[in-house]
């Protein structure tokens, strides 16, 4: 990475090389979608498809789902830059690597937490979930889903170097996620219902703001701890 | 003393809580041990192998 | 002093130490649990609402109290590894994660038996509950990742990391689940309140909470002593011993 290269142009650059994988690999990042899909569709299957039922538990399916789908694909962050040298590359650029961490999450999250706000609705339609809380689902995700990428980062971060990391991410990943989870939820619910949501999408503004500060800097640690 | 044990008719709530509290407690204090002696044992082994 | 906390970082002075010490902490110890027992057990009272089952919070709530406070030594000491890589920091850190998820495990455990009998129940998802079993999750993540990772001066800066955003998380997730419930307002909790409880039980627990202190620091030390001796295996002051 030349530093003839401004921060924003090193940026930039980073963030379309990913796209640009992305979409040469759609195989593979359709796949956590299509998990996403599949695993909210097994809940009707395994519940009986009562329809008070899964209207009332829609917001939750959705977002665990949502939570693990975004764990099947954090592994797409770094891995392959881990494997093939780039990796190395980034940290030892000029530029500070926790804006660079912060390119990689970006299309990260462009690539699999942006699609969910298409699907999502869809799927809670399909659930029977009230069409009022619908604008409150698309917002938690619209702010949950950087959130998801950006603490999930650190959680590869740690474990990039490991044989079996995908299995101690999981691990390691869900704690920190339930936060989220909670309010996430708890938002769309009470949506639902027709009570005030704000407090719930404040503090998931929190939580995103608390992230997208600190989150690359604690990757970058964890990048160059794995790395060494 | 037989009113002690019984603990009111909770006696198989409370006496499991602290048998497993000792339990855990013993545990946490044995296993470390055990692994103490196992690495001094090692450590003469290989000491006196090298002096050798 | 400051010299001798310096001399106490490094490892063969505290191999050296800790192992003078395990003795005086195992007494103390045994006599406070003895002590806490005999003031909880049998002086203190039966409870007015809860007849004998209450007498679990003797080891529940010291447990839960612990749990706590070792995950917040392994962040301090995760600073230190951060900052400083100071060695010693790294054997307490790891050390202490087993002993914190155990007293995890027995506040759930415990909590779980005293709920039955009182609650009718087993489990409630709660403010308290969750989180503690968050937590638990937190632990068994830092042991986990710790052992996946072969060079253990990699590993202890890696479980450093992932201490010091667990610990962030663990307030988060405290206060967001009871914030929760009372927005929610739908079911209603049996929050567990405590009310003014006479000397004669309070006391039993802060003995029982101060034995479980010293608990941890005599399994600390003796784990920490293991450790010591694993990682410093090719060391000169192990050759000598």
């Amino acid at each position: 990475m030349s530093s003839r290269l401004s921060l924003g142009q090193a940026f930039v650059f980073l963030l379309r090389r990913d796209l640009l994988l992305a979409l040469r690999n759609r195989a593979e990042y359709a796949m956590p979608l299509l998990f996403f899909v599949l695993v909210i569709t097994m809940f009707p299957l395994a519940l009986g498809a009562i329809p008070e039922l899964l209207a009332r538990i829609a917001p939750g399916i959705i977002w665990v789902a949502a939570l693990l789908a975004a764990m099947l694909s954090l592994d797409s962050i770094f891995r392959s830059d881990f494997d093939d040298g780039s990796l190395e590359q980034i940290l030892l650029s000029a530029h500070p690597v926790a804006i660079l961490v912060l390119a990689k999450v970006s299309a990260h999250w462009l690539v699999t937490g942006l699609p969910l706000l298409i699907v999502a609705p869809l799927l809670a339609e399909m659930l029977g979930m009230s069409a009022q809380a619908q604008p409150t689902l698309l917002l938690t995700i619209l702010i949950g889903t950087p959130i998801l990428s950006l603490v999930g980062a650190i959680g590869v971060a740690l474990t990039v170097g490991l044989r079996k990391g995908g299995i101690i991410l999981s691990l390691l990943v869900l704690p920190l996620y339930v936060p989220v989870l909670i309010f996430a939820s708890s938002a769309i619910d009470n949506a639902a219902m027709g009570f005030d949501v704000s407090a719930q999408i404040y503090m998931l503004l929190a939580f995103l703001l608390l992230s997208v500060s600190l989150s690359p800097w604690a990757t970058a640690a964890a990048l160059r701890m794995s790395a060494s | 003393m037989a009113e002690f044990f019984q603990m009111g008719g909770y006696a198989a709530f409370v006496w499991p809580s602290y048998a497993l509290c000792a339990l855990v407690l013993w545990l946490n204090w044995y296993i470390p041990r055990k692994q103490h002696e196992k690495e001094l044992r090692q450590l003469k082994r290989r000491h006196k192998v090298e002096r050798k | 002093m400051f010299l001798w906390f310096h001399k106490l970082g490094s490892p063969p002075h505290f191999y050296r130490i800790a192992g003078k010490w395990i003795p005086w902490l195992t007494w103390i110890f045994l006599a406070l649990v003895i002590a806490g027992l005999y003031g909880g057990l049998i002086l203190a009272p039966p409870d007015y609402q809860q007849g004998e089952s209450y007498r679990i919070i003797f080891v529940h709530v010291p447990s839960a109290w612990m749990s706590m406070f070792i995950y917040v030594a392994m962040a301090i000491c995760g600073v230190v590894i951060i900052v400083w890589r100071m060695k010693l920091a790294e054997v307490v850190l790891i050390s202490s994660a087993p002993i914190g998820a155990s007293f995890t495990f027995l506040a759930l455990v415990t909590g779980s038996l005293w709920g039955k009998p009182m609650w009718g129940t087993y489990w409630v998802w709660d403010a308290r509950l969750t989180s503690e079993l968050i937590l638990l999750f937190l632990y068994l993540g830092i042991i986990g990742l710790h052992n996946a990772i072969e060079d253990k001066r990699v590993a202890a800066r890696a479980v450093a990391i992932l201490a010091l955003v667990g610990v962030v998380n663990i307030p988060i997730i405290h206060y967001s689940v009871e914030w929760w419930h009372s927005l929610h307002q739908g079911a209603s909790l049996t929050k567990f309140d405590k009310p003014s409880m006479p000397p004669s039980m309070y006391v039993p627990i802060l003995i029982m909470a101060l034995a479980f202190q010293v608990y941890y620091a005599l399994a600390l030390f003796h784990k920490c002593r293991v450790e010591l001796l694993q990682r410093e295996r090719n060391s000169k002051w192990v050759e000598e011993l």
